[in-house]
């Protein structure tokens, strides 16, 4: 059974949001993934605490 | 030779206090009166939370930093301020005692030409019965991360609440908010989603069931009012995405929450529409709600002029509009800009400790009258910011006389960075990585979000995670001095 499966059964609440599948959940951990993901964050990071200084 | 008063060696304080040192040289006197002997990363407080940090790991001894930058510091709490001096004279002064040094108890005036209140937050436990000991501290049936001796506190009990499951005992865990009107979600956040993380890692996730249980309308809302994200094309409510993370790692939640009592294992709340209920728990980290620090404040014939200097809560008043009124009222121009005390010019506060105008959630009650909604957070960054800002207009004043123009770094013009742990480990943690702009809505500009979509963004993942650790050695080497800390933003 797939992992969301399991979660969205369990309440109303949950059942009425999104819940990330195999793929989204296994990005999140990918590390050449996230490695473009974390120059990508910190760029736009750079970029707003520039404009609040 | 001109003296400056820094009130509190935390985030806003320190980073006022060594700024204006530098800025000031040699030529005029900055003093730091701050009764903690550690200066302490609280963000990391909740790695300490869970085992996975030690005190020290996130502390650092405050005199040898202050010796090197040629910073008076008395380790002392602020009592009192007297504006106009005294009977005998007319100098300013602000009353401290003793928590170290070897000079516990004993009271000091020290005078000053400025003063600057970044005295945090009390942790003001004892507004639940229950929660705390009747004595301001903390009681026994919870926990918390708000201090770093806390949060080791909280970790023993995490790892015998472990020990339980692993011989096959069902554990209940409740995490949030102590109270109708605290702040700080964010952090009670962190800590729901590390232990769920820890509790994965040691086998144990299926022998435990989670809680949240907070002052928030809608998940996600943060005593922010919620943010909207640009994701996938779409602009989508910070509530979603909160839920979908609770729904993700099976935490169940109730918001709109006031917690009235606290007892050994149970919790009573009343929630926005009246109903009153009860939650039991084996395990409970809940957020008090903070107040001022309590200093007092005495004209020159020594009478009370507290309500002058200081907003009901304790706070300090600045230059805001406290007189907005009702929430349709409410402007983005209400926050402050210069954080200048309106009767005494010399007097600024920065952090948490200065008074909001009003808070940045939608105000709710429940229909017996019981206010239920975050109050506004003042997050580090804008904290530092704010600090530093401050500092840069009391050097002004110093050097350039009265007419300086004094810097501004208001809220509803800056924004913030935030990172929101969820679990550590280096290939296995995640964080989301938010940024808001401006911190408060400006609904005048955006209508029907109050921020810029463009710059107000967030992702959960494992980038996350490497920019808070990063950010946990970056800020503690800044807050230590080290070469080209003035080039690390706040
Ligand atoms: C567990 C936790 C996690 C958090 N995580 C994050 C995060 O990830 N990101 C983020 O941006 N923010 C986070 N925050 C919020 C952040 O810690 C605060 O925004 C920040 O510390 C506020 O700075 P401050 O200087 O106003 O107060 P503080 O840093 O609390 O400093 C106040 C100082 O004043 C001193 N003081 C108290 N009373 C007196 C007195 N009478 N006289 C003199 N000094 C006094 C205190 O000892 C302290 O040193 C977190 C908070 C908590 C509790």
């Amino acid at each position: 059974m797939r992992k969301e499966e399991i979660n969205f059964q369990k309440s109303d609440n949950f059942n009425r949001t999104m819940i990330p599948g195999t793929f989204a959940r296994k990005m999140r951990t990918c590390v050449i993934w996230q490695f473009i993901r974390f120059v990508a964050i910190n760029i736009k990071m750079i970029v707003v605490v520039g404009k609040s200084h | 030779m001109a003296r400056l008063v820094v009130l509190g060696g935390g985030v806003a304080g320190h980073t006022a206090a060594t700024f204006a040192a530098k800025w000031l040289g040699s030529a005029h006197e900055v003093v730091v009166v701050t009764p903690n002997a550690k200066w302490n990363w609280i963000p990391s407080n909740i790695w300490v939370g869970v085992g996975q940090m030690t005190k020290e790991e996130v502390t650092f001894d405050l005199a040898g930093v202050y010796a090197k930058a040629g910073i008076t510091y008395k380790q002392a709490k602020a009592v009192s301020l007297n504006p106009e001096g005294d009977t005998s004279s007319d100098k300013p002064f602000v009353t401290i005692e003793y928590t170290g040094q070897d000079k516990v108890g004993e009271s000091e005036n020290v005078e000053y030409d400025y003063i600057l209140n970044a005295t945090g937050p009390k942790l003001n436990f004892d507004a639940t019965p229950g929660l705390g000991d009747g004595k301001g501290q903390m009681g026994d049936h919870t926990v918390s991360v708000c201090t770093a001796d806390h949060a080791v506190h909280a970790a023993h009990k995490l790892q015998e609440a472990i020990e339980k499951m692993k011989k096959g005992e069902r554990q209940k865990f409740l995490i949030g908010t102590g109270h109708g009107m605290c702040t700080c979600q964010g952090a009670a956040f962190e800590y729901i989603f590390n232990i769920e993380h820890e509790l994965r890692k040691a086998g144990v996730r299926d022998m435990a069931d989670m809680k949240w249980i907070s002052n928030e309308s809608f998940l996600g809302d943060f005593g922010m009012g919620g943010l909207h994200l640009k994701v996938g094309g779409y602009v989508v409510s910070s509530k979603l995405f909160a839920e979908s993370l609770f729904a993700e790692r099976d935490v169940e939640w109730l918001i709109g929450a006031h917690t009235s009592k606290v007892e050994a294992g149970k919790v009573e709340y009343e929630l926005l529409d009246g109903s009153k209920g009860e939650e039991e728990f084996d395990f409970a980290m809940l957020i008090p709600p903070f107040a001022g620090v309590g200093i007092k404040a005495y004209d020159k014939a020594g009478e009370d002029i507290t309500d002058t200097v200081f907003a009901p809560n304790g706070f300090m008043k600045v230059d805001a509009n406290y007189g907005a009124g009702a929430y349709e009222n409410w402007k983005a121009s209400d926050w402050p800009r210069t954080y200048q005390n309106p009767t005494y010019s010399n007097m600024f506060a920065a952090g948490i400790a200065f008074a909001p105008p009003h808070i940045i959630s939608k105000p709710m009650s429940s229909p017996n009258g019981t206010p239920i909604n975050p109050t506004p957070p003042r997050t580090g960054m804008p904290s530092g910011i704010i600090g530093k800002a401050v500092a840069h207009s009391i050097c002004d004043l110093i050097k350039k006389g009265d007419s300086a123009h004094l810097h501004e770094a208001s809220m509803a013009e800056m924004g913030a960075a935030c990172v929101a742990s969820a679990g550590k480990g280096i290939f296995t943690g995640t964080a989301a990585a938010m940024t808001v702009y401006p911190v408060v809505p400006d609904f005048e500009k955006y209508p029907g979000t109050g921020r810029d979509t463009d710059y107000t963004f967030g992702e959960i993942g494992l980038a996350g995670h490497w920019i808070k650790h990063i950010l946990h050695h970056l800020f503690i080497y800044k807050a230590k001095l080290q070469p080209g800390w003035t080039l690390i933003p706040e």
